[in-house]
């Protein structure tokens, strides 16, 4: 191979390797991308914020419906507690504003930080779920064998289609006390 | 060599005269595509009997119902690493080492565009699989999570996380310097008459492959490291509780996923749109259709990525997107498929055991697209979903497909690479026991599928016991069948039939590509001057 094609090739070669690690960053780039495209608002929305807390608005209660809401609640991986809601399930009334108790234990010890990350079935439902006040908007504390009472304030925004009659809303605690200490 | 003549003798110094280095360090320092192309094969060839041993566990467990032989997290570490060995141990290297072989000589160049970095993807794709191989030993056993390395699940492996990951790395560094060196060599060094849309098409699918493979290996890499980073940093990238979602990862791997299938299955379109013309004695049909259609897969194969997602919850509108793009794919695919078949209409077929194998890759793989097809349909996937229907449909486009493409491969250049004929008769043997045996293993894979039965488990309800056992029969003769292949492979190197080949081996086969017209076997230094001819075949 002559030295001239032997520049060329080394050329296109380094080309080329840039190319891939550009395409490495844009592995990393797809990252914020994907948040950037969840919130476009010609896609519905499948994963709104649901850890904002929504101000209480007057909305006219819709009487003639009935939305069954249910609670699941969840302990990841080894999470060392006891997690439970007051009851399985609520029926309530479109426009209708509701508290449901949830129950925490810290079964260890130490001090634990722990967050609560919500779910909705069916996704669609989520933005129609409206909470004024929740446990999940920030990281708990539990010290020692803490026992926590935590109440969750919502209301099911009349505008929800009618082809929705269950919403199931699931919390699953993470135990983040690592990650906090780390930070 | 004297001091005089490396003054003077610098420009052809390396390439001409030189024979083989002696000894066994010539396969560890060669830098001759010939001789790498040779490690690639030969490396193939065992991994896809190591994964082909882990395949026969999966289907020795799935025999009959209730646990026999191994224990459920043990199966869960053969069915992940069957995957990936065959994937980056065993198909893509094959294809690589073929590249290596093949592309100098059919596009008249003297060797591949950078022969010392071809040294070390080879050698670090080695040390890729040995680290792989190396987790099947480590506490917590082998990545058991399926080869798609989901989080959190995959998070759950026990001391083999970071290898497996840096084993990804590896392999993926292997490739994208592979590629870089193919994608270079099309590009630079083709002979001066052969301009692009007079390059045989194996050599087309490999430009674009090596484009892929560019585009999508460090997008995978970038993924894994979003896991090392979120297990052992605290990052949360996939991690719910730091505001992570899992299913972003199932996103950014799928977009390396989807185009990784096409990396496996566009240079097997290359070998098909190779050998039908050699035996059907007439020229490709519709080569730049073909071209294009190729071109079409590949842009097609970065839009689709989330209808291997279909079921994790999507707005609708993805949903539909997904679905139609994917079902537009169909479209470049039937014009390949209808090219094939047209090439045959009316051609002078023979039956030699490289055609044997294309026309079954013809049939069967259209018989997976149709499976894929089904599948992309967004509503009735959610019943196809992990089922063995699934598993049916993606084996279906590897190993009838890819893998048939490979060995058809290896018995059309193998009397050019050695100079011995292969053994047609056990070759023809190894084709209808291979032909059979994957269709009684992979068929009832469908059925089972569609009946419900989960992909990835050791156990199954006792509803699925009769098609399993058949599957599984299946799979232990197809097994033992590519042992045939193994002795061949061998038998020809040591000889072979002892008929003498001719240097076109196959009638009139140098109208068809450049290396038909190289002395068999091919000397170890080919085309140090470009051919100034290109066969009248090429369009």
């Amino acid at each position: 191979m002559n030295d001239e094609v032997s520049v060329k090739n080394k050329k296109l070669g380094r080309k080329l390797a840039i190319f891939a690690i550009a395409m490495f960053g844009f592995g990393y780039a797809l990252v914020p991308l994907y948040d950037v495209l969840c919130e476009w608002k010609w896609i519905e929305r499948d994963r709104p914020d649901a850890i904002k807390a929504i101000p209480e608005t007057a909305y006219s209660i819709d009487v003639n419906r009935d939305i069954n809401v249910e609670f699941i609640t969840s302990l990841n991986e080894n999470t060392p507690m006891v997690f439970s809601a007051e009851m399985p399930q609520l029926q309530v009334h479109p426009g209708e504003y509701h508290t449901v108790n949830f129950y925490a234990e810290n079964k260890t010890n130490k001090t634990m930080v722990a967050r609560a990350i919500p779910s909705f079935s069916p996704a669609l439902t989520s933005t129609y779920f409206e909470k004024v006040e929740c446990f999940c908007f920030s990281e708990q504390t539990f010290t020692p064998h803490e026992k926590k009472i935590m109440p969750m304030r919502f209301v099911v925004n009349p505008g929800l289609p009618t082809d929705y009659k269950t919403i199931t809303l699931s919390y699953t605690f993470f135990d983040n006390t690592e990650t906090v200490i780390k930070k | 060599m004297s001091v005089v003549t490396a003054e003077h003798g610098h420009d052809h110094h390396d390439d001409h005269a030189h024979g083989p280095e002696k000894g066994w360090l010539r396969w560890i320092v060669t830098t001759n595509h010939k001789d790498i192309g040779t490690l690639y094969l030969f490396f193939a060839l065992a991994m896809f009997f190591v994964g082909g041993t882990m395949a026969m566990i999966i289907r020795a467990e799935l025999f009959e119902p209730g646990m026999q032989f191994v224990d459920p997290k043990f199966f869960n570490s053969m069915t992940t690493m069957h995957a990936l060995v065959m994937i980056f141990g065993a198909v893509m290297p094959a294809f690589v080492g073929l590249a290596n072989w093949m592309v100098p000589m059919m596009i008249g160049a003297p060797d591949m565009a950078l022969p010392r970095m071809n040294n070390m993807s080879f050698w670090l794709l080695v040390a890729g699989i040995l680290l792989l191989a190396s987790t099947l030993f480590m506490e917590g056993g082998a990545p058991a999570g399926g080869w798609t390395l989901y989080p959190p699940l995959v998070l759950q492996t026990g001391k083999a996380l970071p290898f497996a990951i840096f084993s990804v790395h590896l392999l993926g560094i292997s490739s994208i310097l592979g590629a870089i060196n193919i994608v270079a060599t099309i590009l630079n060094m083709r002979a001066p008459a052969m301009s692009l849309m007079k390059m045989p098409m194996f050599v087309w699918t490999w430009l674009i492959t090596g484009f892929l493979l560019i585009a999508i290996m460090p997008v995978f890499a970038g993924a894994v490291t979003m896991l090392l980073t979120d297990k052992f940093f605290h990052t949360s990238f996939f991690d719910a509780a730091g505001g992570g979602d899992p299913v972003l990862y199932q996103h950014i791997f799928w977009f390396f996923g989807h185009p990784e299938v096409y990396v496996m299955i566009l240079p097997t379109f290359g070998v098909a749109s190779t050998i039908i013309p050699v035996f059907a004695r007439k020229p490709l049909f519709g080569y730049s259709s073909m071209v294009y259609a190729t071109a079409a897969i590949a842009f097609l194969a970065f839009v689709v990525w989330a209808h291997h997602m279909f079921t994790v919850g999507m707005p609708i509108s993805g949903e539909l997107y997904f679905m139609y793009a994917t079902m537009l794919i169909a479209v470049p695919t039937g014009v390949k498929i209808f090219n094939w078949t047209a090439t045959m209409w009316k051609g002078a077929m023979t039956f030699e055991t490289p055609m044997l194998f294309s026309i079954a890759f013809v049939v069967l793989f259209t018989l997976g697209g149709f499976t894929g097809l089904m599948m992309s349909i967004a509503p009735a996937d959610f019943q196809y979903h992990d089922t063995y229907f699934i598993v049916a449909h993606f084996h279906y486009t590897l190993v009838p497909a890819s893998i048939f493409m490979l060995m058809g491969a290896g018995y059309y250049w193998l009397p050019k690479w050695t100079g011995h004929m292969y053994n047609e008769k056990v070759g023809q043997l190894h084709f209808w026991l291979s032909a059979i045996s994957v269709n009684i293993l992979f068929f009832p894979q469908h059925f089972l599928g569609l009946a419900g039965m989960p992909r990835r488990i050791p156990d199954y309800a006792i509803q699925f016991s009769d098609w399993n056992m058949i599957s599984s029969i299946g799979g232990f003769i197809f097994g033992a069948s590519q042992l045939l292949f193994l002795w061949v492979v061998i038998d020809t190197i040591k000889g072979g039939t002892g008929e003498k080949v001719t240097d076109e081996v196959w009638e009139d086969a140098h109208k068809h590509g450049l290396e038909w017209t190289l002395p068999s076997p091919v000397p170890y230094h080919t085309f140090s001057t470009p051919p100034t001819m290109i066969p009248s075949d090429h369009r």
